[in-house]
Order: structure tokens, then sequence, then C-alpha cells
């Protein structure tokens, strides 16, 4: 029953913030308008499911900001140079996440401090790889990021083909399930014969890919990098997940609340930029919506505890 | 029938299990055949919860051997805690017990295996499989945990282990379960029964096992027992503790009152008993907070807590034993919002001295000491402060047999001096030393004991069920 509505409150927001939008804005209703409004969003949803993933088992992952802008570095450098170098280094990442997983529930570790430590180094490796910003994103994912598909605008089809893929991943699959478990009672999870360390080590290389992905749609758009690029996809992928109806514990999450969440703090930006607010006081602004949409949900949810 | 049919489901010779010096069981030998169905009883800490988990695999013997003549398939657990996952749906809860449930339209598949599952053992039930677990009532959760356990999942169940399966259900459900509970054995299914409804037990173990102290002490078919007799095979008279009652102080004025009938007075010992679980620990933690934490309660604390799980609620861990002991008088000896440094090691050493704790240097880390010199640490931390009241969690666990005299003796000297004492105890031999007795069961009082009627006997009595399961 509850995991019906969780859905409906970030659609609502989205609803309000998007009516709102276009009332100020008319001529954003418009193909190009939409693609513009969201273009950003796209490196943030997966990002956003990125830390959902983790989220998911019970942690959480402050070194996400750091490992996509290290991505993005890559991207700009060897994968555009060297294509397979660039790969390799990718898939290397990638296991490195999975690898972290591991390390942090084999050895019992708090996540917030293992993946704090971690940022450092990705943001170490990303100043190594590129001191000062530069690059050039490959062609052809430039070419991807800028397609312009019939009907709807890229960004729109790329939110909906994200949602679409992690809701079968997540909520659909029988390893999803076996993974929103974890979060759920891992203590049950271990008793059903599960190795809950290969567990983990999926769930966080399932998120290392998805920062992978946000990483390179980042530059893509951008065409080029820097080592700071991204760091504030940590906190906006942790106020996506939870402005999308995920919960810190207890394996509650949805994928598609993830990517409206995304698309929600894109569009909080642009519409405070139409209310021609000055950027000094657009971070607060910002942090007012926040807090704002999480109250509706505290007095949504205290109301259904209590019927 | 031939051979196979015969050989037991699982079979434990001499097993032990030994955690550190506790022998949590001790020599264990048991097995369980096809169409058993064994009734488990004993009191707490006897070894039922150590033998489950020997039989179910969370870890393995220290000494002797479990083993499946018929391989470990088809063995299956329902714990006494639940252990779903509350953010999945029921369906989504048999996934995770059965792996092999795959591919493209397994949704489908675990929905149909568990309400077919749930009507098997609850006709009737009601339970959505697309239902959250969250959403459920406890009694609607501990159903399908008990469906789980009983689903094919593909294969067959051969053994279910029900760790007080019916803790949380009505009599009606609980009947069905036994009813079914009885026809699987009927068909040839094992069943591991463990129950403190003795009446449950009877109506449905074709063989009762007692266990205590980590040993079976009685392995019979269920005919051979009566109640009084079964009860009389779990624990053991104490003695000693009748002869000590004399001694005892005659109490005050009543200090504590209770809305459901704990009642306290000046200079007595209460002790608060019955089965792990059933209302003590949260009827001692309402108490104590509304003594203490309410705002209305006042600066000085009336009441000061001993805790059993040290590392829980006990021990600072990172500071010293000095520190340890001074927090609880830190504002009563305090000069001007300042720490009286000088004060602070006086009542240290003082007490140091009196209660005996085994340092050369208070100023030692307090995770240097035993576990028996920290809980004297804690004992020390709440008799130094002025409170009336002193309320103890289950302080001896894990205490050595000399510091629980120290400890006995220097209860009854401080009850002398007019000091209250509330003590929670899941061992009936402590509870033996008060001077007034409350038994629990399901959260409620269900017995009071004074004086000569404290005796173990009464208190088991008191603690099960005894009523039939008709």
């Amino acid at each position: 029953m509850l995991s019906k509505y969780r859905i409906l409150l970030p659609v609502v927001s989205l609803a309000v913030l998007l009516a709102l939008t276009f009332w100020m804005q008319p001529r954003a209703m418009s193909y190009f308008g939409l693609n513009l409004l969201f273009n950003l969003a796209v490196p943030i949803a997966l990002a956003t499911i990125a830390q959902m993933l983790i989220i998911m088992v019970n942690d959480i992952d402050l070194s996400l900001g750091a490992f996509v802008s290290l991505v993005a570095c890559v991207t700009a450098t060897y994968l555009n140079d060297t294509p397979a170098l660039g790969l390799l280094i990718l898939v290397a990442l990638v296991l490195g996440y999975a690898a972290m997983g591991a390390v942090i529930h084999v050895l019992d570790l708090p996540a917030i401090v293992v993946t704090l430590g971690m940022s450092f180094v990705w943001g170490g490796l990303a100043l190594f790889i590129l001191p000062t910003p530069g690059g050039a994103a490959p062609g052809w994912l430039r070419a991807v990021m800028t397609v312009k598909p019939p009907l709807m605008p890229m960004a729109v089809v790329a939110a909906i083909v994200i949602a679409a893929v992690t809701h079968l991943l997540v909520i659909r699959s029988g390893i999803g399930t076996v993974l929103r478990g974890v979060g759920g009672n891992a203590r049950s999870i271990a008793r059903a014969g599960w190795n809950v360390a290969q567990l983990k080590a999926l769930a966080y290389g399932l998120a290392g890919l998805f920062g992978v992905l946000a990483g390179m749609a980042l530059v893509g758009l951008t065409t080029s990098a820097d080592a700071n690029i991204a760091l504030r996809y940590t906190l906006l992928s942790i106020a996506g997940v939870i402005l999308g109806g995920g919960e810190f514990i207890g394996g509650k999450v949805s994928p598609v609340g993830a990517v409206i969440g995304a698309l929600t703090l894109t569009l909080a930006a642009s519409f405070l930029s139409f209310l021609r607010l000055s950027p000094d006081w657009q971070i607060g602004a910002q942090g007012a919506i926040l807090i704002l949409v999480l109250t509706a949900r505290l007095l949504f949810s205290r109301r259904g505890a209590a019927a | 029938m031939n051979h196979d049919d015969n050989a037991p489901v699982v079979a434990l010779t001499r097993a032990a299990r030994h955690f550190g010096p506790v022998k949590a069981l001790d020599g264990v030998s048991l097995s369980v055949a096809p169409g058993d169905c064994l009734g488990l009883v004993g009191h707490n800490g006897a070894g039922k919860s150590t033998l489950v988990n020997l039989i179910n695999g969370t870890f393995g013997p220290s000494a002797g051997e479990v083993t499946f003549p018929g391989g470990a398939e088809g063995v299956r657990s329902v714990f006494q805690e639940l252990s779903l996952c509350p953010n999945l749906t029921v369906a989504e809860n048999l996934r995770i017990a059965h792996p092999n449930l795959k591919g493209f339209g397994w949704r489908r598949a675990a929905r149909a295996e568990i309400r077919e599952s749930l009507d098997r053992v609850f006709p009737g039930h009601g339970i959505d499989p697309d239902a959250e677990v969250d959403s459920l009532s406890i009694a609607q959760r501990q159903m399908v945990e008990i469906a789980i356990g009983f689903a094919p999942r593909g294969g067959r169940a051969r053994l279910v282990i029900l760790d007080e399966p019916t803790s949380s259900l009505d009599a009606g459900i609980a009947e069905q379960l036994l009813s079914h509970v009885t026809g699987f054995c009927a068909a040839g299914g094992a069943v591991i029964f463990i129950s403190h409804m003795l009446g449950e037990v009877f109506a449905v173990a074709s063989r009762i096992v007692v266990l205590k102290d980590g040993r079976v002490v009685a392995d019979r078919p269920a005919d051979d027992f009566t109640r009084s007799g079964l009860v009389d095979a779990m624990g053991h008279v104490a003695t000693e503790a009748v002869a000590q009652q004399a001694a005892r102080s005659e109490p005050g004025a009543v200090v504590i009152h209770t809305p459901n009938g704990l009642e306290a007075r000046q200079g007595e010992v209460v002790g608060l008993s019955g089965l792990a679980g059933h209302g003590q620990a949260a009827e001692l933690a309402r108490l104590y907070f509304s003594q203490t934490s309410d705002w209305r309660a006042g600066r000085a604390a009336q009441a000061v807590f001993v805790a059993g799980d040290r590392p829980r609620d006990g021990v600072l861990p990172l500071w010293s034993i000095l520190r340890n002991i001074s927090i609880s008088v830190l504002p009563r000896d305090a000069k001007r919002g300042l720490v009286d440094r000088a004060a602070e090691s006086r009542l240290a050493q003082e007490w140091k001295a009196r209660i005996g704790i085994r340092t050369d240097d208070l100023d030692n880390p307090i995770l240097s000491l035993s576990g028996g010199n920290q809980q004297k640490v804690l004992f020390a931390r709440a008799l130094a402060s002025d409170a009336a009241v002193v309320v103890m969690d289950d302080p001896m666990r894990g205490v050595d047999v000399g510091t629980k005299q120290d400890v006995y003796a220097m209860i009854r000297a401080e009850a002398a001096k007019g000091r209250t004492f509330l003590w929670y105890s899941t061992e009936t031999e402590e509870v033996c030393q008060c001077d007034r007795v409350f038994v629990f069961r399901n959260g409620a009082i269900s017995a009071e004991l004074t004086g000569a009627e404290i005796t173990e006997e009464r208190i088991l009595e008191a603690s099960f069920e005894m009523q039939e399961a008709s």
C-alpha cells in the first residue's frame, strides 16, 4: 500500500514545479525549451540512481561527486585519446567500487567514513589526470548526448529509459529483490543462504557502473572536464533519492522516484533563474524547496501511520 | 518402509558449543526421524536456541558432530524474532528463501506458491501475497514466516524447526498451526517444536526433550510426562535461598507503585522474573525513565540504573575506570560547574576498595578490566550516587561466581541501609535472593511471590502457561 503512494509525492512535486515554470516562461513549453531545461538532469539522474543503489543496502556514498568527476576526467582524456585504455580504466573503476562495497561489509566499516576517505582518493586521481580544466569529449559521446529524437527531446527520452531500465533491474528482477532485501533485513538474507558480501559488492558495483555512465553523460554535454566538475553531485544525488520517495534505511527506494527527484532538483534551479532571483540566493532557495517537499512527505507519512 | 525412510533427518552426537567459558550446549545427543514431532522445552539459557542454531548451521559445534544422513536440504527454521524483510512483499520474501525462482514470471510463481502454502497451513488467512510485510500485523507476519517454512521451495520440507511459533498468534490461528503440524508429521515430515506453552507442546509433540544447563535431562515419549513432571524436569529446587531469608530486613514504606501492580518498599530487594522477553525489561525501563528522564521528575535523580548489556548501555568504552565511576555524581560533587578532580578521585578510590575492583591504576581504560570487574564499576557508579532506588537490568550477565557472591552481599548491605533494589534477572538462582518476586508473562504480572514462596518451582510454574491448549 505504502509503496504505491511513495511515488505520488515526487510526481506531484515535479508537476507543480513544471506548471509554475511554464506559467512563468511559456516559451519553455517546447521541444527546444524542454531539452534546455532538462539537459543537465541526465547525468544527475544517473548519479542519483547510483546513490540509490547504495542507500538501498543501508549505506551512503559521500564519494559519488568526486567519483563522477574522476570519470569525467578519464572520459575527456583517455577515452578520447586511447579508447581501449580508457575503457579499461572505467571497468577498473567499477570493479573498484564493487571491492569497496565488499570491504565495507566484510570489515564492518561505516560506509560514510570509507566513502568520505575514498572521495579524496578519487579527487586526487582526477587532479592527477587533468590538473587544469580541459580535455575533449569523444565524438560519438557528443553525438549521443545531442541526438534529436522525434516527438520528445533527448533529455526526456533518456530520463524515461533510465527510469524503466532501473525499475526492471531493482524492483522487478529477482536479484534486485534480494538486493532490496539486504537493506530490509540483512540477517534474514544471510540465513536464507545468500552471501551478503557478494550482494553488497554487486550493489556497489552497479552504483559504480551508473556513476561511470553519469560521468560520461556529463562530458558528452559539457564537451570538456575538470577535476571538480561534479563535486556537488554527492549532495544532489542524496537529495534526489530522498525527494524521490526513498528512505535512508530499510531498503525502501524507488528508481522511478529517484529519476523524478533528479529532474525536480534540476528544474528547481531553472525555476529560480526564471524568478530572476539573484544567484546569491539560489542555493538557499533550492534548499527551501527541498525542505518544503520533505515536510509535505513527513506530514503524509505521519498521517499514514496514524490511519 | 525401506531403510532410507527410517534414517533420521538430523542426528547430534555429543554436540557441544562453547562461547568462551560459557557452555551453552554441553554434549547433547539427539536424533529426529521422519514423522517425529519433537517438543523441546527448557528454561532461559538452557540451550534451546543454541541447539537450533547448530541444526540450521548458523554455527558449527565446538565438539561432537551434527549429521544429516539424508542431506541438509529441506531443513528449515522459523525463528522466534521475526526475520522477514519488511520492505518486500510477501511473495518477494518467498523469493529470498527460494533462489531457484528465476526468469520472467518468477513473481507469478512466487505468488502462487506462497498463497498455496498459506492456504494449506492457515485456511482463511486473508493475506495478500502482494502486500508489503510492513503493512501486515505481527501475527500475519508470523503466519507468513511459518508458511514460507512449510512451502515446497523447489523441494520438500523435511524438518521444520518452529521456535516459539505461537507467541504472537491468537488461539484460533495457533490451533490451525498445531493441526497442520500434526498432519505434516503424519505425512512423514519432522518438526522440532519449541514453546513455553506446555499445553501446546503436549497437544502436538510425540516426544519431549527437556534441556537444562546445556544438557538433555529427559528424552521420552510425550505420554510419559505429566505437566508437573515436566516442570520438575526443567528446574531444580533452590534450597540454600530459603535459609538466607531469615536474615532479611523488615521492609519500610512503599516507594514504587506502578499501574500494573508492581510494588516495592524501602529497603526491599524486588525481583522481576519470568521467561526472557515477557515484558520485564520493558517494565524496568519504563519505571526507570519515569523516575529520571521525565522532566517533572526534578533534577536529583531518584533512581540509578545498572546495565547488564554493558557494551550497549553500560560502559563508556573510551573513558578510564575513574571517569566511568564518577559520571553519575559529577553534578553533585562539582564546584561552580567545574569537576572537582580531587573529590572525584577520592570517591573512585573509596569504591575501588569497597567493591574490590582489580586494577592497580584507576586511570586505566575501562576495557582493560575483565567483564566481572567492568560490572563492578557499573555497580560502583550506581551505588556512589544518592539515589534511593537502584534498577538492575540482568546485571550478572557474564559475571563469574566469586564476583556474584560479592555483589549479593553488597546489595544486601545497601538494602539494609534503606535502599530499594529492582532486579530483573533471567537466572532463577538470583531471583531467589530477593524479598519479593514478580513473575511476568506476556507483558503482565502473572504472580507475586514473597518470602518462602520464592522457589524455582513456583517461578517456573508462573512463567509457563499451564492452561490446556484444548
